[in-house]
């Protein structure tokens, strides 16, 4: 059996779990693009869009919704990243232990690994899909562009996921987890050009944004969105998400069999 | 092949794992043959756990040489995996599904086709006895249940080589009884078997032939009757004295059968005729409180060659 194909039967597993107990996500996963979008799109933005021209060009011309819907849209492509990165992982490591149970059979340690992060990825696209509907549904999609944006999110997605996986492995609690969550996702959701242009931040934080994936995503997802996007920027973009998904899924594949295998 | 004249199932020479500086298992050799049922018999952290996790390629061997199904671990371990059927000591059964999908689940991970598990997994099912809580989440099953479910789990892909990793410890006398009678049956339909246990009375009853573990090594090796001819006497007085006199009985029985030993809350008196023993002891004047003739065990020889009781 090639390891490629030990790799979808452990994301089989992961989604065949998952139909178990799809209806909790549900809500969250439909209800968290409405009322961001609700609140900021619409009520935060009904104040922004009356300010001054020179304001609305730093959001590159478009209404505060059109501009934050993509933000948003990659901004929680993050948020369900990091959870499904996390808790489901602790689950087959320690709590539920169904990963010693895979290891048993055919599948290895990285089968296993690689096995949950394109199961995660399958997760993102769900979620993303459905926060572009609702960003059509809101009418903050100026073009059918914002279909462009969708594996954007999805790839801002997996940068953050496959790290976060490694780290998940690695730690013994979840305390350290519930921290990363805590201090690292909530401050990159505010802070990377998600809710205002990062040029409106502090000149010494801006470096710290370029940094951080995030920025990455929102700045690729919304310009593909809003149609300025140029050539080398999406291509710096890709490259350095690409780069967090490769060396990430290293990292995940290291510290499961460290983990799993002993 | 084996001395016996079957092909081997499982080689080890000189197997040791380490765990930074302990030897959990060191330098240990045995075979095991085709249609075998094998024991490792011991207490806890004798290293016999380490030993199955090594034989089931799921922890790789510190040092020395292992075949299993005539492969190497270190690098067929999936191909050999795929030929294993595990029981592990551990539940790692899935609770949030029911007994069906927790077999259907495990078979897709041979990546045996749907129709072919869906078939095996009501036979399986009807063989552990639990055809009637197919729909049920595993979480509202029993000890014993749960453990049989882990049983049809493991034969799921029809399986060369069964690994138990105590297959029932921790569970109430009547589900071990209900355990052995299906393991029995595998044993009898000439599946190799190899099994961990604490238990004397589950090697004796399950085990063509065992090795007795302890402090990572290896003590003896035999069939369970063999390993009782040679190690120890055919039957043992057991004899309790009241609280605070084993001790100054214990002078007054020096020289009774073959040897007396003596644990903190009774005396076992070796011999090869337990009534005689029994009768030399009112002879001599002893008062104890019970006396009981029995067939020497495993558990005897394990006190013989350790000096240590089976289960502390």
């Amino acid at each position: 059996m090639l390891s490629r194909s030990r790799i979808l039967l452990a994301t089989e597993t992961a989604a065949m779990t998952y139909r178990r107990r799809w209806r909790g996500s549900v809500f969250s996963t439909v209800l968290t693009p409405v009322l961001m979008l609700a609140a900021m799109g619409l009520g935060l933005g009904s104040l922004v869009d009356k300010g001054t021209a020179a304001r609305r060009a730093s959001l590159g011309g478009a209404s505060y919704l059109a501009f934050l819907a993509p933000g948003l849209l990659a901004a929680a492509a993050m948020q369900t990243a990091a959870n499904e990165a996390i808790y489901p992982i602790i689950e087959g490591i320690k709590w539920r232990r169904t990963f010693h149970a895979m290891l048993a059979t055919p599948l290895t340690a990285s089968d296993v690994a690689l096995g949950q992060l394109l199961w995660i990825a399958v997760r993102i696209a769900m979620t993303s899909a459905v926060f572009v509907v609702a960003i059509v549904a809101f009418g903050a999609a100026r073009s059918g562009n914002i279909l462009l944006a969708l594996p954007g999110a999805v790839l801002t997605g997996t940068a953050f996921a496959a790290p976060v996986a490694a780290l998940t492995a690695t730690l013994d609690g979840h305390q350290g987890l519930v921290s990363l969550m805590r201090f690292g996702i909530v401050p990159l959701y505010l802070f990377s050009g998600t809710f205002f242009p990062i040029s409106q931040l502090p000149a010494v934080l801006r470096p710290i944004a370029y940094v951080t994936p995030l920025w990455h995503g929102v700045d690729l997802c919304r310009s593909l969105a809003l149609g300025n996007a140029s050539l080398g920027r999406v291509a710096l973009h890709l490259t350095y998400l690409l780069a967090w998904t490769t060396i990430g899924s290293a990292l995940a594949v290291a510290r499961f069999k460290k983990r799993l295998v002993v | 092949m084996s001395d016996v004249g079957r092909p081997t199932v499982v080689e080890a020479r000189g197997l040791t794992k380490r765990f930074g500086t302990t030897t959990a298992v060191d330098s240990i050799d045995f075979d095991v043959a085709q249609g075998e049922a094998f024991g490792f018999l011991g207490p806890n952290g004798a290293g016999k756990s380490s030993t199955m996790r090594m034989v089931g390629c799921v922890s790789p061997a510190s040092d020395g040489k292992l075949r299993v199904l005539g492969m190497d671990p270190s690098t067929d371990g999936p191909s050999i995996r795929a030929r294993l059927g595990v029981v592990p000591q551990d539940d790692t059964l899935d609770a949030e599904l029911t007994v069906r999908e927790n077999l259907f689940v495990y078979g897709r991970f041979f990546d045996l086709p749907r129709r072919v598990i869906s078939e095996r997994v009501d036979h399986l099912l009807d063989f552990v006895q639990l055809g009637e809580k197919a729909g049920q989440k595993v979480e509202q099953l029993s000890g014993g249940m749960k453990r049989r479910l882990t049983i049809a789990r493991a034969l799921i892909n029809d399986p060369d080589l069964l690994l138990l990793d105590e297959p029932t410890t921790g569970l109430d006398p009547q589900a071990r009884h209900v355990l052995w009678d299906r393991l029995y049956r595998l044993k009898q339909s000439h599946k190799t078997i190899i099994l961990t246990t604490h238990y004397m009375d589950e090697a004796e009853q399950l085990c063509d032939r065992l090795v007795v573990m302890d402090k990572a090594t290896i003590v003896a090796e035999g069939a369970p009757q063999e390993l009782i001819t040679r190690y120890s006497t055919r039957e043992v007085l057991e004899l309790r004295f009241p609280v605070g006199q084993q001790e100054a009985a214990l002078d007054r029985l020096a020289g009774l059968g073959e040897r007396v030993e003596a644990l903190p809350d009774r005396v076992l008196v070796y011999t090869d005729d337990g009534d005689a023993a029994a009768a030399e002891v009112h002879g001599r004047r002893l008062s104890p409180v019970s006396m009981l003739v029995r067939r020497s065990s495993l558990e005897d020889i394990f006190l013989r060659l350790t000096g240590r009781s089976l289960v502390d």
